[in-house]
């Protein structure tokens, strides 16, 4: 039995410095719990994984809004494993996450990773609405298969827009359904942990970054708005992580 | 009108636009031992044509069936997170917007010329010159499409001195994809810009950067 499923947080400004969730609403599998956070003023919301999800079929969103002013982060308890559904018509899963930044607000989304079970299907979709002026760290990790295992099918596909102009559109596919070539000299080259990281920051404007290679499969790149991304391969999630971790340390997390 | 031999003259290696000083991210892969033979080149075409090879042709297909330029120059941008091929994309489409000025001249370049004096995306550019040269959607994703694996096997064939007639199979085993790619690209730019594809390439872009840093290579990109 396939599950549909959407998750919401919205954090809004106190107008005193502190940050306050009026929603916080989990749904089926995605539960979203209020959890310490290590920043004064920020609010720290934490995805519990509360049962095994997504399987082929299911339709699950989390939609999370950090209105101006506001300071939101936000993590995950677990890794998210795409998993084949209940029998060949399961079909393929959908998993959508909606973003949306406020003048002034800060949003860290900051999950861990998707594993592309053998055998399961998902289409991962993230928009992101960014206010003029707000700031936005956002990691995503892909890894091909757990441990010793090949590769599920995964699409996903990250689209940020700020002030309503684009800002950055990617799309990617990798697995059995994927069009040919995913694995090969220009998109993969037989790596199995894919990762981006996006920092949006209005000290960008004045002084883009430069760009420079972190290690010979990453790249930290200035896009053509207040941004700068992190693009990175790796033989395994660990070395991924670490790449990321380092990049991050070097740059605006939110402040 | 019939216009077979319109795109011909644009998608002639030939024309003027200075598309043999790029291999396409194949240089950069040859280095890495990543391309190697036949086979990885293969390969590598494959992934670059369903990749940004798809998004370019969607470009040049929605410039071609009249969307906006300047909105599709923002898009391509958007869809180019590298700034060394931000940069090629901009200089290519340059020296193509002066080639297709000359042969066919017309408002619609001059206003794009003006807009962005340092040059648009080339696929862009090159969709509106389709358009301008009566061709159609289709006509702009073809050339894109072919641009995108053409310009790797080129530069292979002096990278790694492989058989020029090995290189040009290549080419002629991906033609069934190539008009895949066309059609899919073409039949996005009708639904217009919202529904353009943005398939990206991680590999390609982490290549670009690593190369443009190198004081000695063959090709610019």
């Amino acid at each position: 039995m396939s599950v549909s499923a959407t998750a919401r947080i919205t954090a809004v400004a106190d107008g005193r410095g502190s940050t306050l969730l009026p929603v916080l609403e989990s749904d089926g599998p995605l539960a979203v719990r209020r959890t310490r956070s290590p920043e004064a003023g920020c609010a720290r919301v934490t995805v519990v994984g509360a049962m095994s999800a997504p399987l082929g079929g299911d339709r699950l969103s989390i939609e999370a809004r950090a209105e101006a002013g506001a300071r939101l982060s936000v993590d995950s308890a677990a890794a998210t494993v795409a998993l084949p559904g209940a029998g060949p018509e399961a079909g393929a899963a959908s998993y959508t996450i909606r973003l949306s930044v406020g003048e002034g607000a800060v949003l860290r989304w900051l999950p861990d990773q998707l594993v592309s079970a053998y055998g399961s299907e998902l289409d991962m979709v993230t928009q992101v609405e960014l206010a003029a002026g707000a700031r936005l760290v956002l990691r995503e990790e892909q890894i091909l298969g757990r441990h010793g295992e090949q590769t599920g099918s995964l699409s996903t596909r990250l689209t940020v827009r700020l002030a309503g102009r684009p800002l950055l559109d990617q799309q990617v596919a990798y697995g059995p359904t994927a069009p040919g070539g995913w694995d090969g000299a220009a998109v993969l080259g037989g790596h199995r942990a894919i990762g981006q990281l996006l920092v949006v920051h209005p000290l960008f404007e004045d002084a883009p970054a430069a760009p420079r290679l972190l290690g010979t499969d990453a790249v930290l790149t200035p896009l053509a708005g207040p941004a700068v991304l992190v693009t990175a391969l790796a033989a395994d999630a660990r070395l991924l992580r670490g790449i990321l971790d380092e990049a991050l340390s070097g740059l605006p997390n939110g402040a | 009108m019939t216009t077979r031999a319109a795109l011909l003259v644009l998608a002639d290696g030939r024309f003027p636009a200075g598309g043999h000083a790029h291999s396409g991210g194949a240089e950069p892969a040859v280095t890495a031992g990543r391309i190697r033979d036949p086979r990885s080149l293969a390969d590598f075409c494959l992934g670059r044509l369903h990749t940004t090879g798809l998004t370019a042709a969607a470009l040049a297909a929605a410039a071609a069936h009249g969307l906006d330029p300047l909105a599709l120059d923002e898009a391509a941008d958007a869809r180019t997170p590298s700034p060394a091929l931000r940069a090629v994309a901009r200089k290519l489409g340059r020296q193509l917007m002066r080639a297709a000025r000359a042969t066919w001249p017309g408002p619609e370049l001059d206003a794009l010329a003006t807009a962005r004096p340092r040059g648009a995306h080339q696929p862009v550019v090159l969709g509106l010159t389709a358009r301008v040269a009566g061709l159609g959607p289709e006509d702009a994703a073809h050339c894109v499409a072919y641009e995108t694996v053409s310009g790797p096997a080129t530069a292979v064939v002096r990278l790694l001195s492989l058989d020029p007639f090995e290189a040009t199979a290549v080419l002629a085993r991906l033609a069934p994809a190539l008009d895949r790619v066309a059609e899919q690209a073409a039949a996005a730019a009708r639904e217009g810009i919202d529904a353009l594809p943005a398939a990206s390439a991680p590999l390609l872009d982490i290549a670009a950067e690593a190369h443009a840093a190198r004081p000695v290579r063959l090709f610019a990109s």
